[in-house]
């Protein structure tokens, strides 16, 4: 029983640090309450149906699916993110004075709200996948109820943490809470790229280049709790490829660089029509 | 220069197939071998085949690897090039049972 609240407790552990960040991230913002309900039910439905074709994805490619399959989520999830980056650099001060969004910002909520749903519904499907199939598993294999009633544990510690975040991030004084929220989207996103990397190189799609990089695992296991909440905030890897250090890099110094740009184009704005 | 491509074709085919090809079969939560042995500083081309009715993860910390493996199916992954050594790794869904380890010489 302890065995299976482990392992149900760490992969909805990722979803739920996902979510409880872009909760926080977003609170101010009409109706992403709304869409991130819809993008958890979303995951969820769409975790039922690839788990009952997890047979067909694996086998596709010649053996491949499932990692083509990974880092195509975990990339898509990395661009959302920084979407949601760059658009909160331009729009996070006129949230956080307190102002109703109004006018063309309302259609602007409106795709950013659909962002949102996209990241939370990634972020379950696919940690949910897995899930399923383990829970799956166990059901097919007798279905000891102590076993299920583990798996329910795990889940429900799982939701507890990532709401701890959530409500964790909210006491943070407004005036720093832009931009703390916006570093741990941004490490969040980093960590994608890099897991992205790690599915492409197990594929053999990419090269590794030198492959460990470092070997911090005596240090900081990825199997202990600090390694496994670490993993799932800023991608810690403790024997991480080359290659995935290169995507971690790229992918944060891109978004860092539109969200600089954003903020510059929005202040332009300001001036111009401060002037006319 | 249609030879030089043929010859640059034939030998990347080479490269690939000396990937050297091991394979992994889980039955009844177990894996088999569970000790393989492989060449070091090559990379591996690893097959598994899951012959339960029911889900594996394959996953090795120590490889940096993770893989689902569904009930009745087999997959691909690439390891390595390693350095000599012992590498674990486990079925996370039935961790007691399938354990083994990957050894480089």
């Amino acid at each position: 029983m302890f065995g299976t609240s482990v392992i149900v407790f760490r992969e909805v552990l990722e979803a739920a640090i996902i979510i409880g960040i872009i909760a926080a991230a977003t609170r101010g913002i009409p109706g992403s309450r709304r869409w991130m309900i819809a993008g958890v039910l979303a995951g969820l439905a769409g975790s039922a149906v690839l788990a009952r074709f997890a047979d067909v994805i694996g086998s596709l490619a010649s053996g491949i699916g499932q990692e083509i399959f990974n880092a195509i989520v975990l990339a898509l999830a990395v661009l959302m993110l920084a979407w949601h980056n760059i658009w909160m650099a331009s729009h996070g001060a006129v949230l956080a004075s307190g102002a109703r969004a109004v006018g063309s910002d309302v259609r602007d909520g409106r795709r950013a709200c659909s962002v949102l749903f996209l990241i939370v519904g990634l972020a379950v499907l696919r940690e949910g996948v897995e899930t399923v199939l383990f829970l799956y598993g166990i059901v097919v294999t007798g279905g000891q109820s102590s076993m299920l009633l583990g798996g329910l544990f795990g889940m429900s510690l799982g939701i507890t943490a990532g709401y701890m975040i959530y409500a964790g991030l909210l006491r943070v004084p407004l005036r720093w809470f832009f931009s703390a929220t916006s570093v741990l989207v941004l490490l969040l996103a980093a960590g994608m790229a890099s897991q992205s990397a790690h599915f492409l190189i197990q594929a053999d799609l990419l090269p590794s280049l030198a492959a460990p990089l470092w070997d911090t695992s005596a240090v900081l296991p990825e199997n202990g709790l600090p390694g496994i909440v670490l993993h799932s905030l800023i991608g810690y890897d403790a024997r991480p490829a080359g290659m995935q250090i290169v995507f971690y890099l790229t992918a944060l110094i891109a978004i860092l660089v539109g969200m600089k740009w954003a903020k510059r184009s929005r202040l332009s704005i300001h001036s111009i029509t401060g002037v006319v | 220069m249609k030879n030089i491509l043929f010859a640059a074709l034939l030998l990347s085919l080479n490269a690939v197939a000396a990937d050297a090809d091991y394979t992994l079969v889980i039955r009844e939560h177990r894996f088999q071998p569970s000790e393989l042995i492989v060449p070091s500083g090559k990379k591996i081309k690893l097959l598994i085949v899951n012959q339960d009715a029911t889900p594996e993860e394959f996953e090795s910390h120590a490889l940096n690897r993770e893989k689902v493996i569904a009930g009745n199916s087999q997959a691909t992954l690439y390891v390595g090039p390693l350095d000599a050594g012992r590498y674990p790794f486990v079925g996370e869904f039935h961790e007691i049972s399938a354990a083994g380890v990957i050894v480089a010489r």
